[in-house]
């Protein structure tokens, strides 16, 4: 009886510091997801004030972006997307990176960031309808665009957009009927990533210590877990096997596609590591399972603040990379903070910091006259449309060949998501 | 509930309750007397509420999930279309396309890790249960019990979170200064089944042994001591005791004890993804949510009709072993 | 039977590793909470800072992320504790026909895997449901959660009830007729008093079962909704929030195993 009672009351305290602390949440909470917790890497490169101009004797940053008035007006308080890791930093990794705090207070629109690992996974997130936009690659880019989860903007209520590279603007994977669907963000390539004390005799150039048994990296190989590193591979045997005749590695025929799915089983044989969380492959290379693998700078940059003895590289091959977008939701349940955000992350400083943050090329031309910048710029050719021939962004692969072919059928996404679960299991 | 004796007034006088009233009130006259004798109504009443709650929350979403599987999932938005197909359905169930049979290799290899777990689960909790029921001193036993239950408790993730700190390898030699030490294991007893199978097995009869003790306990309990005693008098050794009385008078408890064991480990792939290297999609379960988020729903939707199919296969045999008995 | 020593002897040694390997890997993760670095790395049993469990209690997402989890396994307790209790008395007291299925199906959420209850009902609470007149959809957020939570919990609390329902005496019930006492007077003086204890710890149960549930929260939470276990499933793999993991990992354990004995001695007790 007394055991009841007590139980009871216990039950009921909960209950009453249930509805007391009920409160706490009304007061902001900056991220959803990501939580301060000290920081251990400044990483980011050399630059780490990169691209900030101080007015003169304030010591204030001038983040260069005065928000569209019309829409600031009608800004709804918040704004909830999907974004890859490292697009939206609030400082809790790295206290000198911090582009949403000063969004928050301009604008008022309290930012939530859900991290998509993948295409996919941001594929899904954005059909459930609960997200207000997105950083999409162009392997998401057009499945969005076809099933009308994203819609079109217009240039006008985006000061920031006429600033962009021309080259970034109005492509097939961010636009639609002649009408651009979102903002770009920046692109990068997906690089070799190599323990420089494993090849101390001898830095890689070729994605070859990937694929071929041999290399100080045998068995232990860094994958990015995702059907699109099928593209990789055939971009591989565009090299090694010209007579497969692949001109564009995402618009593969089935002979050419059964190709580069048995050059990844083979692959499999030398992997230690297939990743999706950049945290994973980043503690790996740290621990040293990892000796080489394909990567993004940004997890580069984090492992070698902590210590990790690699680099990177583009290789001679080439390289698969990005070119990625923010795009609207349809659904959107704030529109007006999610149209500033697309602004702001395109404007000259803010741009300026994700793409040294990430370690990519802005998509905000003026970003490269900003202090510090023009160095960045140049080792990530922002300005050189060279370096991007032989970058292949990702693309959804339709049955429709993407390199013009009309006499084949090439293999669709959905079977590269097949044969890539297949290869997985 | 026995009969009302409505003609006897002597007993509604008689104060049943300590000064409370002794009547019901008006309204709930109403409906003792409509209840009365109505054992249909009392059914209906008192089922009703959870059941229509089981039938549409869960069967409902259950059906809703087999039919699903039935539509295709157009190629260009990759959501699901109103497009009537088998082909999600052959996709996870023929077996005689090779394509598929890597699918069932993996379905098997669950199915079999589920059932070693069952079996280690037992090999384990039996002894356990053994000395907790019948060698034991009584004073200790309820202590020992809650003992065994309390991980239980202690939260999943907690649980394969802890697992992960355990097998922690330690880094290859190209390690960065300061990262790559060990686990627990790694650095007190040198030696760890790193990520990998052996760790996912282990871990997961880890997650499980208190619902394979705690039937086998209450089985044991159950057993009367001089059924024991009596075989000894008929001469017969521990040993014999054990196989030919105690065993066999365990079955319904130790069904019940695997129905926890090998369906909790058929569907899991949180927790083996927790202690896994990063190269194999182990478990069914793993497949089953990468399809999803590929995203297939359909075709996640067909994948999950196996261990579905399998697991009420599974709770019909246990059921028939007399396992429900023993829940 | 008289077991000898030695097989008794090994008997106990085996229990002690038992609970030895029960228990050791929670010592390891309430240590790491303790621990300076930031790592799982095993640091030893020296080196201890209690710096992590200040910045718990200060961070947002954590707390909000236990608050959810609160508020989400009390409300889907009481209504497993009402349904439990509905099911318990009619599967107690009344024979009637598919009294087996009825048995089957409650069962059901907790025996079938996660991952089949976690899409199933996602894919239901997504769903456009058009009924001519109107149509609505669930949709994902507190209240799928809680629906779901309450029907897998269900079970919990109707096991605790039933079972003390079926070791109490039925002379009971029939003694209180006998003496006069209408049904709902015998309700609530006679079956009410003898299942609440096990009622309470059924719905102790429930609400450590909700608190602790990750796979179908995944599938119903939605995107803005937390709970603990979503939280630390998605931060566990992150450096930097590692070692806020272990203190919300040490501070479930810390919660959930004085709960759950004190079901355990609500349950046992009662008998009559």
């Amino acid at each position: 009886m007394r055991k009841t009672r007590i139980a009871v009351a216990l039950m009921a305290s909960m209950a009453l510091v249930v509805a007391a602390c009920g409160d706490d949440e009304a007061t902001s909470s900056t991220e959803a997801v990501e939580t301060t917790a000290g920081s251990e890497t400044t990483a980011g490169g050399t630059d780490t004030t990169a691209g900030s101009e101080t007015t003169a004797g304030s010591g204030e940053t001038d983040y260069q972006w005065t928000p569209n008035p019309d829409i600031l007006a009608a800004a709804e308080g918040q704004v909830n997307f999907v974004a890859w890791a490292g697009y939206a930093e609030d400082g809790s990794t790295d206290p000198a990176y911090d582009w949403v705090t000063p969004f928050e207070q301009i604008t008022s629109c309290e930012v939530n960031v859900k991290n998509g690992s993948t295409s996919d996974e941001m594929v899904q997130l954005m059909q459930s309808g609960e997200y207000d936009g997105v950083s999409a690659s162009g392997d998401a880019t057009q499945r969005l665009m076809a099933g009308d989860e994203v819609v079109a903007i217009d240039p006008a209520e985006f000061p920031s957009y006429e600033n962009i590279f021309e080259g970034l603007k109005m492509q097939p994977w961010n636009s639609q009927d002649d009408q651009p669907y979102g903002i770009p963000h920046g692109r990068g390539a997906n690089l070799l990533v190599y323990n420089t004390e494993a090849f101390a005799d001898g830095a890689p150039d070729s994605w070859s210590v990937m694929f071929e048994p041999g290399s100080p990296a045998d068995g232990a190989v860094s994958v990015y877990d995702s059907p699109i590193y099928i593209a990789d591979a055939a971009l591989y045997l565009m090299a090694t096997q010209p007579d497969l005749g692949i001109t564009n590695p995402y618009a593969l025929d089935q002979a050419q596609f059964d190709a580069a799915i048995a050059l990844l089983e083979e692959q499999a044989a030398l992997t230690s590591q297939y990743w999706a969380l950049y945290t994973d492959q980043q503690a790996s290379l740290e621990n040293g399972d990892v000796l080489a693998g394909t990567t993004w700078q940004v997890i580069v940059n984090l492992a070698q603040a902590n210590g990790a003895k690699i680099d990177a590289v583009k290789p001679v091959e080439g390289a698969t990379g990005w070119s990625d977008t923010w795009m609207l939701s349809s659904k959107a349940a704030n529109p007006n903070c999610m149209k500033l955000w697309m602004d702001w992350i395109a404007s000259p400083w803010a741009n300026s910091q994700v793409a040294v943050w990430f370690g990519e090329a802005p998509s905000n031309a003026v970003s490269c006259t900003l202090d510090g910048m023009a160095e960045h710029c140049e080792t990530f050719h922002a300005e050189d449309e060279d370096y991007w021939t032989d970058v292949w962004y990702w693309t959804t692969a339709t049955e429709e060949c993407l390199d013009g072919r009309t006499d084949a059928t090439c293999v669709p996404y959905t079977e590269w998501v097949n044969a890539w679960n297949t290869l997985r299991s | 509930m026995g009969e009302r004796l409505e003609h006897a007034p002597l007993l509604t006088e008689v104060d049943l309750t300590d000064g409370r009233a002794s009547e019901p009130s008006r309204p709930l006259r109403g409906v003792n007397r409509a209840f009365h004798g109505r054992r249909g109504l009392g059914v209906v009443t008192t089922l009703g509420l959870p059941l229509s709650w089981m039938l549409f929350v869960y069967v409902g979403s259950l059906l809703l999930l087999v039919v699903s599987a039935f539509y295709a999932l157009d190629p260009i938005t990759q959501k699901p279309s109103s497009t009537f197909t088998l082909d999600n359905i052959e996709a996870a169930f023929n077996i005689f396309d090779p394509a598929v049979r890597d699918t069932i290799w993996v379905l098997a290899r669950t199915v079999g890790v589920a059932l070693l777990v069952t079996f280690c689960c037992f090999l384990i909790a039996l002894p356990v249960a053994f000395f907790i029921a019948k060698v034991a001193p009584r004073w200790v036993r309820r202590g020992l019990m809650v003992a065994m239950l309390m991980p239980l408790w202690a939260g999943y993730l907690v649980k394969g979170y802890a697992w992960r700190a355990m097998v922690a390898p330690s880094g290859g030699k190209f390690a960065a200064s300061g990262k790559g030490d060990g686990g627990f294991l790694d650095a007190t007893f040198g030696w760890t089944p790193g990520y990998g199978r052996v760790a996912i097995v282990i871990t997961l009869v880890y997650f499980w042994l208190p619902y394979m003790v705690l039937p086998i306990y209450a089985g044991l309990d159950r057993m009367s001591p001089s059924l024991l005693d009596a075989a000894g008098d008929l001469g017969a050794k521990p040993f014999r005791t054990f196989r030919s009385i105690i065993l066999p008078l365990l079955m319904p408890a130790i069904a019940a004890g695997s129905i926890f064991t090998f369906s909790l480990t058929l569907g899991d792939y949180i927790v083996p993804q927790m202690v896994n290297n990063g190269k194999e999609k182990f478990m069914f379960g793993t497949l089953i949510n990468s399809t999803l988020g590929a995203p297939n729903q359909p075709l996640a939707a067909a994948y999950t009709l196996w261990p579905l199919l399998i697991v009420v296969l599974y709770l019909l045999a246990m059921k028939r072993a007399g396992a429900f008995e023993n829940l | 039977m008289k077991l000898s020593l030695p097989a008794r002897a090994a008997l106990f040694g085996f229990t002690v590793l038992t609970l030895l390997f029960l228990y050791l890997p929670l010592l390891v993760v309430a240590r790491l909470s303790f621990n300076p670095a930031k790592s799982v790395s095993w640091p030893g049993w020296t080196g201890y800072t209690t710096d992590w469990w200040k910045l718990a209690w200060e961070a947002e997402g954590p707390r909000e992320a236990l608050l959810n989890s609160c508020k989400v396994a009390f409300v889907a307790m009481l209504i497993a504790m009402v349904l439990g209790t509905l099911a318990a008395m009619a599967m107690a007291r009344f024979q009637f026909f598919g009294k087996h299925a009825v048995s089957f199906l409650l069962v059901l959420p907790i025996a079938l895997p996660g991952i089949v209850t976690g899409i199933a009902l996602q894919n239901t609470f997504t769903r456009e449901f058009d009924l001519g007149f109107m149509s609505f959809k669930v949709g994902l957020g507190f209240h799928s959660l809680v629906i779901a939570h309450a029907t897998f919990c269900v079970v919990v609390a109707y096991n605790n009830v039933v079972a003390r329902l079926r070791r109490s005496s039925p002379n009971l019930l029939e003694a209180s007729a006998d003496l006069g006492a209408h049904g709902t007077q015998t309700f609530r003086y006679i079956t009410f008093p003898l299942m609440r204890s096990a009622l309470v710890a059924g719905g102790i149960l429930a609400f450590a079962l909700s608190f602790d549930e990750i796979v179908v929260t995944t599938f119903t939470a939605g995107s803005g909704f937390e709970t603990l276990p979503v939280w630390i499933y998605a931060n566990f793999s992150r450096p930097n929030n590692v070692p806020l993991v272990n203190v919300m990992a040490t501070f479930v354990m810390i919660v959930s195993i004085p709960l759950a004995w004190l079901a355990q001695r609500l349950s046992e007790g009662g008998d009559g």
